[in-house]
């Protein structure tokens, strides 16, 4: 019996690189020893992304994107979604599974990018691997959004009517785009339609894309660790490995897999017993049917991306002085840093094109744009951080202190996000959102003044 | 003072500055009481008996079968006898024969279908069940509305007090007390019942209470069931978590 499945994996392999694949992505994938907590949220979202799918297959073959009103005066699409969680067996399961799967993609994520902030996961020679990451974070925002809107209740009309209004700021082109992005010069069952289309094939594909592209990645350049030593560079022992690596399979497979089921417990905690998780994981106002003519006294985002709508509404036009002095201060230090004369006249020139703009376009228009430069951000990590070290580990104080008040912010920001906007509430999130831009604008400079300590040969191990 | 503590006061001066901006983000005062819900058959089947009486002509419950009531203990016959006015066959919709725009036209506002609205209601004050079993009981007397009716819970309602033959009719007493921002806020006193219903003041509680269970059951009717399988597969991710670990524990014993 072993004999022929043998032969039969020989014929596979003959034609197709079956076993390579699999030893050379998981199965003899040499991983250093010493992953501790941190490093679960990788594995961790590609179990939230199969969830997402294949509940999301479920729910495609009785959800109906339609917002025509139904003979009971409901759009079809909102009650399509009431049938899922009356009428389809198991239905409810499967939406509140989809539903959670939502959020919980967001909380493992977001662990994973802060793991990766610790350790220095984006440092030579993995910025690839962070890059295609940065994307995946962004298709995963997109996806959520438009996902949001499917239910056709108050906020996933109100919220996606706020957020495409937000393309409208941008001079010249503004205006079209948002009506391009809508389809309609309200949302509508057009937008709806297009939404749909959006969340089911053309977002996932790109994701599935991508989420491909940072494994490999990895699987090429060697994981990091929370000691930020490159196993790569050690002695290696008669089958190849380096002193610390271990192969993937059995150890990690072993490890993700009890590291999965605590993560399920919690999950099932969620979908069977609070599936509205408070009412930030399904919105109360969301069980109301979308209505275009009653706006909602409060529209909020989805919890996780409150923090960078606060960062939107903190840019009112006072702000813009402060925003101003900031670009001003960077920009300066830039151009006293900087060795050579062409990058210095380009960064000087960069700042004043800036003050110029800032000067005699809206704030609103900067709103949108720090909002989207907040996000995008992450993906110059590679370049800001001049540290001779990666992991927190052998970081000195500095770089500790800034990064646990850039958490704080993100926390602070995420939080003020959810609540109606005040004054007090607006020059906080100001506050946050100079403190968010500056860890990253400032970063090649406190990370070189950083006193950090060598880095060991070994990876720690007990 | 050494630089971790500038930090950690940095810290907790923007945590305390950020609790300041939430505590002066809180609305008007919305006072609930708490719905004592029961969710027995006999509650269940009286709460839909009032709530097929008295709401089902004007609100719809339109993504709910009749034959759903049988999860509350009722067959399809007693369906039939006596809980099906506006329908056919037992596994219709529970819709109503108004139509939304003709509604919109006598009320103002089309009143809204009630299959989720305990969910809808919820909010940092309470429960959707504690919001309508606050409203419901609510109602008082007011001419200068098109109805004669208004509410401590919605003010200025479109909705007629459906009930009142029950409760009978209330009249709200009112004082105003400075609101810390310089105006002045309303604060309801105390209602009181100036002619009688055919229930006396406990009994109408109980049987809102009663109508409000069975409309926070018909919001999820899966809700207990839903808790009963979850109760099994957290079992199961216990065991499950617990020989994982073991395992784990013994192929990586070999590993210096």
């Amino acid at each position: 019996m072993q004999k022929q499945a043998q032969q039969l994996l020989d014929w596979v392999d003959a034609r197709f690189p079956l076993t390579f694949l699999w030893e050379s992505q998981w199965g003899k994938y040499v991983a250093p020893k010493n992953f501790n907590f941190w490093y679960i949220f990788g594995s961790l979202a590609m179990l939230v992304l199969v969830i997402q799918i294949v509940t999301g297959i479920f729910l495609v073959m009785h959800y109906k994107p339609d917002a025509s009103l139904n003979a009971a005066g409901v759009p079809v699409a909102f009650a399509s979604v009431e049938y899922i969680m009356r009428d389809v067996p198991g239905g409810w399961i499967i939406r509140y599974l989809h539903s959670t799967g939502a959020s919980a993609f967001f909380v493992v994520v977001y662990l994973h990018m802060f793991r990766g902030l610790m350790y220095g996961s984006y440092r030579k020679p993995r910025e690839l691997v962070w890059l295609f990451g940065v994307a995946i974070f962004l298709c995963l925002m997109a996806e959520a959004f438009f996902g949001y809107l499917l239910p056709w209740g108050q906020m996933s009309f109100w919220g996606a009517q706020v957020i495409v209004n937000l393309f409208g700021a941008i001079p010249l082109i503004g205006e079209p785009l948002s009506i391009m992005i809508r389809g309609d010069y309200v949302v509508s069952d057009a937008t709806l339609n297009r939404f749909f289309s959006f969340h089911v094939i053309a977002i996932p594909l790109v994701l599935i894309g991508l989420v491909a592209a940072h494994l490999t990645a990895l699987h090429e350049v060697g994981s990091n660790n929370p000691d930020g030593v490159e196993i790569k560079k050690q002695p290696k022992d008669a089958n190849g490995i380096p002193l610390d690596g271990i192969y993937s399979h059995p150890y990690y497979t072993i490890k993700d897999i009890f590291g999965a089921v605590v993560f399920l417990f919690v999950f099932a905690a969620v979908v069977f017993f609070m599936p509205e998780g408070g009412g930030y994981f399904l919105e109360f106002n969301n069980f109301i049917p979308a209505d275009p003519l009653k706006t909602p006294p409060h529209i909020a985002p989805v919890w996780y991306f409150t923090p960078y709508y606060s960062i939107l509404r903190a840019t009112t036009s006072d702000f813009m002085l402060w925003l101003g002095i900031f670009v001003l201060v960077v920009g300066g230090l830039s151009v006293f840093s900087l060795r050579h004369q062409l990058a210095k006249l380009a960064a000087a020139g960069v700042t004043a094109v800036l003050l110029v703009a800032f000067y005699f376009l809206d704030a609103k228009f900067w709103g949108v744009v720090l909002m989207g430069v907040s996000v995008l951000l992450f993906a110059l990590l590679p370049w800001l951080d001049r540290s001779p070290v990666k992991s927190i580990r052998y970081k000195g104080g500095l770089y500790k202190g800034i990064l646990a008040v850039f958490v704080v912010c993100f926390v602070v920001l995420g939080y003020l996000g959810i609540l109606p906007p005040t004054p007090v509430g607006t020059i906080v999130s100001q506050i946050c959102s100079i403190l968010y831009l500056g860890f990253f604008a400032f970063m090649p400079w406190y990370t070189a003044m950083d006193k950090t300590q060598p880095e060991p040969e070994r990876v720690t191990w007990q | 003072m050494s630089f971790k503590n500038k930090i950690l006061r940095a810290l907790i001066a923007t945590v305390a500055f950020a609790t300041a901006a939430a505590t002066h983000a809180a609305g008007p005062e919305l006072r609930l009481d708490k719905a004592p819900l029961q969710f027995d058959n006999a509650s269940l089947q009286h709460g839909a008996k009032l709530f097929i009486n008295y709401c089902l002509n004007c609100h719809s419950a339109s993504y709910l079968r009749y034959n759903r009531l049988q999860e509350i203990g009722l067959s399809d016959q007693q369906i039939k006898d006596n809980l099906l006015f506006t329908a056919d066959k037992v596994g219709d919709l529970m819709t109503i024969g108004m139509r939304p725009a003709e509604a919109k036209q006598w009320f103002g506002a089309a009143p809204p279908d009630l299959t989720v609205i305990a969910r809808s209601r919820a909010s940092h004050y309470g429960s959707g069940a504690d919001w309508l079993y606050t409203y419901l009981r609510q109602f008082y007397r007011d001419t200068n509305r098109p109805t004669g009716w208004n509410n401590v819970v919605f003010e200025s309602v479109g909705m007629p007090h459906a009930m009142w033959d029950l409760q009978g009719e209330q009249v709200a007493h009112f004082v105003e007390r400075e609101d810390g921002h310089g105006g002045k806020a309303k604060h309801l006193e105390r209602l009181e019942i100036v002619k009688a219903g055919k229930m006396p003041k406990e009994e109408y509680d109980e049987a809102v209470a009663d109508l409000v269970s069975f409309i926070t059951w018909m919001g999820e009717p899966s809700q207990h069931n839903r808790k009963q399988i979850g109760g099994w597969v957290l079992a199961v991710l216990a065991v499950l978590g617990v020989l994982t670990y073991l395992l784990k524990r013994s192929i990586w014993k070999d590993l210096h």
